[in-house]
């Protein structure tokens, strides 16, 4: 069975990143942004899950395991802080956020 | 064969990142990133990593997107695309990053192409619920439970953050 490079998944590793950093850095809309920061989480977790295989080591899976369950609590977290945001500022535009700004 | 099929899939799954960065209603970006995160998880179980595929498909499909689309559905969401910001800072941000993505390129091709033999190992137990479980409680034992303490902490933290404030009720 002809087997696909470890190479090819990481440039569309690196790709995935790249598409999510200018989501974060383009767009404004707070929940959108926490999409794009997801899908590099993501981009990540192919990385590793990549490498794993190359290796022949499950250190990989199990640091993407661990990954999932950051992520899982930063978007909790992160959900509950726009909910907070919008109740205070009935916005979702990170523009109008500027409260802390010196 | 599976490089037609890995080919398939990174079409879409690049297609399903550019429709979260292109969206201009947040339900479509919440759908695109459903997309992505299914190709994902169908090419985990090409590297044999069958019980994140799964857990993917569970976390990620089930949990994440479905509290993303629920939290858009309850606040509402503004469609405006882009910064009020100048266009020409805009356009620079967007040749940045793909400089950016140029670069990441040439590093996986310099610093991995060059060092990693053509032929892949073999995953232990090929990524099986048995292997990553004898893993995880024995080995990685500790991040397990750690893992655990922080789900916890995030629960809690949720609960407060998104709570009524005291002087709202009134």
């Amino acid at each position: 069975m002809d087997q696909v490079p470890t190479t090819y998944y990481l440039i569309l590793s690196a790709i995935i990143f790249t598409i999510g950093a200018v989501g974060v850095l383009v767009r404004r809309n707070m929940l959108v942004i926490f999409m794009c920061v997801e899908m590099m989480l993501n981009a990540v977790n192919l990385t590793l899950i990549a490498l794993a295989l190359q290796f022949g080591q499950l250190t990989g899976q199990i640091f993407a395991f661990m990954v999932m369950a950051v992520a899982a609590a930063e978007v909790a977290i992160g959900l509950a802080i726009v909910i907070a945001v919008v109740r205070h500022r009935d916005t979702t535009n990170v523009d109008d956020i500027n409260l802390l700004r010196g | 064969m599976q490089l037609f099929l890995f080919l398939a899939l990174a079409i879409v799954a690049i297609a399903a990142a550019i429709g979260v960065l292109v969206s201009k209603n947040a339900v479509y970006s919440a759908l695109a990133l459903l997309v992505n995160f299914a190709v994902l998880a169908v090419m985990y179980i090409m590297l044999h990593a069958q019980f994140v595929a799964v857990v993917q498909v569970i976390v990620y499909a089930g949990a994440i997107v479905v509290l993303f689309l629920f939290v858009i559905m309850l606040i509402g969401t503004e469609t405006s695309l882009l910064a009020a910001r100048g266009r020409s800072r805009q356009i620079t941000t967007i040749i940045a990053l793909v400089a950016g993505v140029a670069f990441l390129i040439s590093a996986a091709y310099v610093a991995v192409a060059g060092t990693v033999s053509a032929d892949q190992g073999r995953v232990p137990g090929d990524g099986a619920v048995q292997a990553i479980g004898e893993a995880l409680f024995t080995q990685y034992l500790l991040p397990f439970e750690l893992a655990s303490v922080l789900l916890l902490v995030a629960m809690i933290g949720a609960v407060v953050l998104a709570r009524k404030q005291k002087s709202d009720e009134v």
